[in-house]
C-alpha cells in the first residue's frame, strides 16, 4: 500500500516540477513552466534543423530513384543500415571524430532521419498505379513533370510516413544530446544534478508528451495530404480486397 | 605532508613513460580493439540477452492480439493505438519513467523494448493474416476446417512472410535500443560505447558490434524464413 | 499439414523460450552494475607478503561499494572494492552512480555501503560552508568533515595523501594571450570566454557559482559537457577555459595552464571513504585497517599514474586498481 502511495507521490512531485518554478541545486532556478518551455524550444530547434537537412538530401534522391526504377537496392539497404545502426552509437561517433557542439549532434540526427524519408520516398513513387503513369506519359509529359504532377501527388501520403517515423527517431534521440553537450529536454533526465529526481522524472514525462505530440500531429498532416482515394484502414486492404501499400504502414523489408 | 609521503614511496617501476600513440590520443587503432576484444563479451551477451527476451515476448504478445483482433475487428483501432503510444515513448523517458516501479535492472529495459516491438509485430501479423486470399480460406472451409484449424493450417502460413519480415524489423529496430539500456542498468553494447565515447576506436567498434548483430540476427530470421515457407523458394 | 506442425513447433519454442529467459531476467537482477565481479587478478606479484591478509570472519558481511562518475571516482571505488574481498569480505560493486549528490543519497538510502568522497565536496556541496569560512589545511578540513558527517550517522575514514581540487584551467595560448597567471586575472576578459564544465558545475560553489561569486566573473557561455570531456574541450579549441582535476594527467601531457586561486575558492579535497557508522562497526576492525593499508601509497602522483592508466591507455579502473594494489604488496595474486 505504501509503495503505491510512494510512486503515487514521486510522479506528483515530478509534476510539480513541470508546472512549479524553484530554487534548484546551487542557486538558479530551475522547473516551472517557462524554464521547461525553453527546454523544449533548445529540444526542437535541434530537431528542425536535422529534419529539414534530412529531408533536402534524402526526399530528392528518394524521389528520383522511385521515378527512374533504380537503385533498390541501395534504398532498401540504406533502409536496414539505418534501422541495425544505434541512435547513441552514432551521436558518439560523431562526438569522437568532431567532438562537442549543436552542429555535430545535428549532423548526427541528420544522418539519423535520412534512411525513412530516403526509403519511403522511393517505395512510395514506385508503388504508384503504373496505369497512371503510362497515361500520364500517353499524354506526353516529360520525366520530370510526371514526376511532379502525378507520382509525387500520389505518394505525398507515404512520403510523409517517413518523414513522420523520422521526426518521431529525431525527437527522442534529441533526449541524449546532453551526453555530446547540448542542452535540450533531455538535460533533467541525463544530469539530473541540479534538477532533482522529480526534475528527472519531469523531464521524461515531457519527453514522453512532445514524442507524442509529434507523431499525433504529423499523422494528422500526413491524412490530410494523402489523397482521399488512398487513404486506407491500418489493415491495408482497400474496398476491393487487394493490398496496396499503406499510407500509414511502414516500409517492410521483403524483396 | 604530500613531499614527506612521496619521499617515503618506493618507485618499483609503477610510473610509465608515455609517448603519444594512436592509443593515447584517443585515435582509430583497430589492433586495440583486437587486443582487448574480451571487453566487449559481457555486454554482448547481455546485448544478445536484451534483445532476444524482449522480442520474443513481444512477439508472443503481438501474436495473441493479432489473431485476436483478425476475428474481433473492433479490437483494431485500440490496439494499435496503445501499441503506437508504447512505440512513441522515447526509450531513455520510458526507463526513468519505469524505474520508480520497477528499478534498476533488466526488467525495467526488457519492458521498455518489448513496448516498443510490439506495434511492429502486432501491424504485421495482422496484415499478414488479412493478405490471405479469399479463396484459400474458401478451399479451406469447403475441405471442412474449422476455424481453429483454418487459422493454423491456412492462414498463419500464407501469412508467414509479412510475419517474419515484421519479426525482422523488430529485432533490428531493438538491437539499436538496447544500445540505451545501459541507462535502466541493464548493461548491453551502450556500456562500453558510453564508457569511452572520446576514443573513437571503442565508439566505432562498440557500434560496429551493435550493427553486425542487428544483421547476424536479421539473417538468422531470413534463414528460419525460408526454411519454413519452402513454397516461396525459387524453383 | 507437416508445415503445420512445425509453425505450431516453432511458435512454441519461441514462446517457451521467451517465457524461460524471462524468467530468468527477474530472477538474475543484480546489483553489480559493471562488468565481472573482482575475483583473482590477472598480473603477477611482486615478491613479499600482502599486508591484506583475508580473515574469514569477515565472509558474513556484505558490502556494496560505490563510486561517482569519474575516472579517479572508478579506480577508488575499484581498489576499495577489491581491497575488502581481499580482506575476506563479500564485496559487491555499484560504481559510476553519478555526481556527489546522487552517491550520498545512495549511501544514505542504503543502496550502496561506502563510497570515497573528497573532504572539499561535502564541505561545500553538503554542508554548504561559506567560502570565507573554509579550512585551508587538509587535516582541518578533514576534521570538519569528519565531524559534520558524524552528527548524521556517518563515518568518515582518515583521507588519502593526495588532493585532487577543482582547478581553472587554459591552454598554454591563450594564457600567454591574455596574460593568465591567478583565477582573478579573469576579472574582464572573462565575458568574452566559453566555460565548460560538468553538469553539476551549474550548481556549485567550487564551480561556476563560486566564480561568479567569489570572483565575480561573468562567461561568455557556460557549456555542461561530460565530466570525461574535460581535456577534450580545451585542445580542440571549443572551451576557452575549463574545469579539470589536480590528479589529471592531461594537464602536463597538453601542457595546460592551471591559474592560481588566489582568492581561496577551493579548499583542501583528500579523499575519504565514507560509511554508515553502524555498517562500519558490523564490519569489524579488518575494515579501517584495509582503508589505511590502502590509502598509504595514493599520492598525487600514484593517483595520477593510475588516472592515466584508464584515460590515456585506455585500461579498465578494475586492471588499474589491481595493479596498485599488487605494486605496493596490499594484496598477493591468485584466485
Amino acid at each position: 500500500m505504501t509503495v503505491t502511495a510512494s510512486i503515487f507521490s514521486t510522479f506528483g512531485d515530478a509534476l510539480d516540477f513541470i508546472v512549479q518554478p524553484r530554487t534548484g541545486r546551487g542557486g538558479g532556478e530551475v522547473g516551472g513552466l517557462s524554464n521547461n518551455l525553453q527546454l523544449i524550444w533548445e529540444h526542437l530547434k535541434l530537431c528542425i534543423v536535422a529534419m529539414a537537412l534530412a529531408t533536402a538530401i534524402a526526399l530528392p534522391i528518394g524521389l528520383w530513384l522511385g521515378h527512374t526504377r533504380r537503385g533498390a537496392f541501395l534504398a532498401v539497404s540504406v533502409s536496414n543500415i539505418g534501422r541495425a545502426v544505434p541512435a547513441i552509437a552514432l551521436l558518439f561517433v560523431f562526438f569522437a571524430f568532431l567532438g562537442a557542439g549543436f552542429a555535430n549532434v545535428a549532423l548526427a540526427l541528420t544522418l539519423l532521419a535520412i534512411p525513412p524519408i530516403l526509403t519511403n520516398a522511393y517505395v512510395g513513387v514506385r508503388e504508384v498505379d503504373p496505369d497512371a503513369v503510362d497515361a500520364a506519359r500517353g499524354v506526353g509529359m516529360t520525366g520530370l513533370q510526371i514526376l511532379r504532377r502525378v507520382e509525387f501527388p500520389l505518394a505525398v501520403g507515404l512520403i510523409f510516413g517517413g518523414i513522420r517515423t523520422s521526426a518521431v527517431n529525431v525527437v527522442a534521440t534529441a533526449t541524449i544530446a546532453p551526453l555530446a553537450g547540448v542542452v535540450t529536454l533531455g538535460d533533467p533526465i541525463i544530469n539530473p544534478s541540479i534538477y532533482g529526481e522529480e526534475g528527472r522524472l519531469g523531464g521524461a514525462i515531457l519527453v514522453a508528451l512532445l514524442a507524442v505530440l509529434t507523431e499525433v500531429s504529423l499523422a494528422a498532416v500526413q491524412r490530410a495530404v494523402t489523397p482521399r482515394g488512398l487513404r486506407m484502414q491500418s489493415s491495408g486492404r482497400t474496398p476491393r480486397g487487394r493490398l496496396i501499400a499503406s499510407p500509414r504502414r511502414r516500409v517492410t523489408t521483403t524483396p | 605532508m604530500i613531499a614527506a609521503a612521496l619521499l617515503a614511496q618506493s618507485d618499483n617501476g609503477f610510473f610509465r613513460e608515455r609517448t603519444d600513440s594512436c592509443v593515447t590520443d584517443n585515435g582509430f587503432c583497430p589492433g586495440w580493439f583486437f587486443g582487448h576484444i574480451d571487453r566487449y563479451t559481457t555486454p554482448f551477451l547481455q546485448h544478445v540477452f536484451l534483445v532476444v527476451v524482449s522480442v520474443g515476448i513481444g512477439f508472443a504478445i503481438a501474436f495473441v492480439l493479432a489473431v485476436t483482433a483478425h476475428r474481433r475487428r473492433w479490437l483494431v483501432g485500440p490496439v494499435t493505438n496503445i501499441t503506437g503510444i508504447l512505440y512513441t515513448l522515447p526509450s531513455v523517458a520510458l526507463f526513468f519513467l519505469l524505474l520508480p516501479i520497477t528499478g534498476r535492472g533488466n526488467v525495467t529495459a526488457i519492458i521498455a523494448l518489448t513496448g516498443y516491438t510490439l506495434l511492429i509485430l502486432f501491424r504485421n501479423t495482422l496484415a499478414g493474416l488479412d493478405s490471405v486470399p479469399e479463396d484459400a480460406r474458401d478451399a479451406g472451409r469447403g475441405m471442412g476446417l474449422t476455424e481453429r484449424q483454418l487459422l493454423w493450417r491456412v492462414e498463419l502460413p500464407l501469412a508467414l512472410p509479412a510475419i517474419m519480415a515484421g519479426l525482422r524489423i523488430a529485432t533490428t529496430t531493438t538491437v539499436g535500443l538496447a544500445a540505451l539500456a545501459f541507462f535502466a542498468g541493464a548493461g548491453g553494447l551502450g556500456e562500453p560505447l558510453e564508457a569511452q565515447k572520446a576514443f573513437k576506436t571503442n565508439v566505432v567498434f562498440a557500434g560496429g558490434l551493435c550493427v553486425l548483430l542487428a544483421v547476424v540476427l536479421d539473417a538468422i530470421i531470413l534463414i528460419v524464413q525460408r526454411f519454413m515457407t519452402p513454397w516461396t523458394r525459387a524453383a | 499439414m507437416n508445415q503445420t506442425r512445425t509453425i505450431r513447433t516453432a511458435l512454441a519454442a519461441i514462446a517457451a523460450l521467451a517465457l524461460a529467459l524471462g524468467l530468468v531476467a527477474c530472477g538474475g537482477d543484480d546489483s553489480d552494475s559493471s562488468s565481472s565481479s573482482s575475483s583473482g587478478t590477472t598480473a603477477t606479484t611482486a615478491q613479499g607478503t600482502a599486508a591484506i591478509t583475508k580473515n574469514a570472519d569477515n565472509a558474513s558481511t556484505t558490502l556494496t561499494i560505490g563510486s561517482k562518475n569519474f575516472t579517479e571516482q572508478q579506480v577508488l571505488g575499484e581498489i576499495y572494492a577489491q581491497a575488502f574481498a581481499a580482506a575476506g569480505y563479500d564485496v559487491k560493486k555499484e560504481l559510476n552512480l553519478g555526481d556527489e549528490q546522487t552517491a550520498l543519497k545512495a549511501l544514505k538510502g542504503g543502496d550502496i555501503s561506502g563510497y570515497p568522497e573528497y573532504t572539499g565536496t561535502a564541505l561545500l556541496s553538503f554542508f554548504e560552508v561559506p567560502t570565507k569560512d573554509l579550512p585551508k589545511d587538509p587535516a582541518a578540513a578533514f576534521d570538519q568533515v569528519k565531524s559534520k558527517f558524524a552528527e548524521q550517522g556517518i563515518t568518515a575514514f582518515p583521507p588519502t595523501p593526495f588532493t585532487s581540487s577543482n582547478e581553472v584551467a587554459v591552454t598554454q595560448q591563450t594564457a600567454d594571450k591574455l596574460g593568465l597567471k591567478n583565477i582573478s586575472d579573469l576579472e574582464g576578459k572573462s565575458q568574452n570566454l566559453t566555460l565548460y564544465g560538468s553538469p553539476e558545475c551549474r550548481g556549485r560553489d567550487d564551480c561556476l557559482r563560486g566564480l561568479e561569486n567569489v570572483y565575480g566573473l561573468k562567461f561568455k557561455k557556460f557549456v555542461p559537457v561530460d565530466i570525461a570531456q574535460r581535456h577534450e574541450v580545451l585542445t580542440n579549441g571549443d572551451a576557452d577555459v575549463s574545469i579539470v582535476f589536480t590528479t589529471d594527467p592531461q594537464i602536463s601531457r597538453n601542457k595546460e595552464v592551471l591559474l592560481k586561486d588566489d582568492k581561496g575558492m577551493f579548499p583542501p579535497y583528500n579523499s575519504t571513504f565514507l560509511m554508515k557508522t553502524e555498517t562500519a562497526d558490523k564490519a569489524g576492525p579488518d575494515l579501517p585497517k584495509t582503508i589505511a593499508l590502502v590509502n598509504k601509497n595514493l599520492t598525487a602522483r600514484v593517483m595520477q599514474e593510475l588516472n592515466a592508466r584508464v584515460d590515456l591507455d585506455k585500461e579498465t579502473p578494475q586492471e588499474a586498481a589491481a595493479d596498485y594494489l599488487q605494486q605496493f604488496d596490499l594484496v598477493s595474486s591468485g584466485s
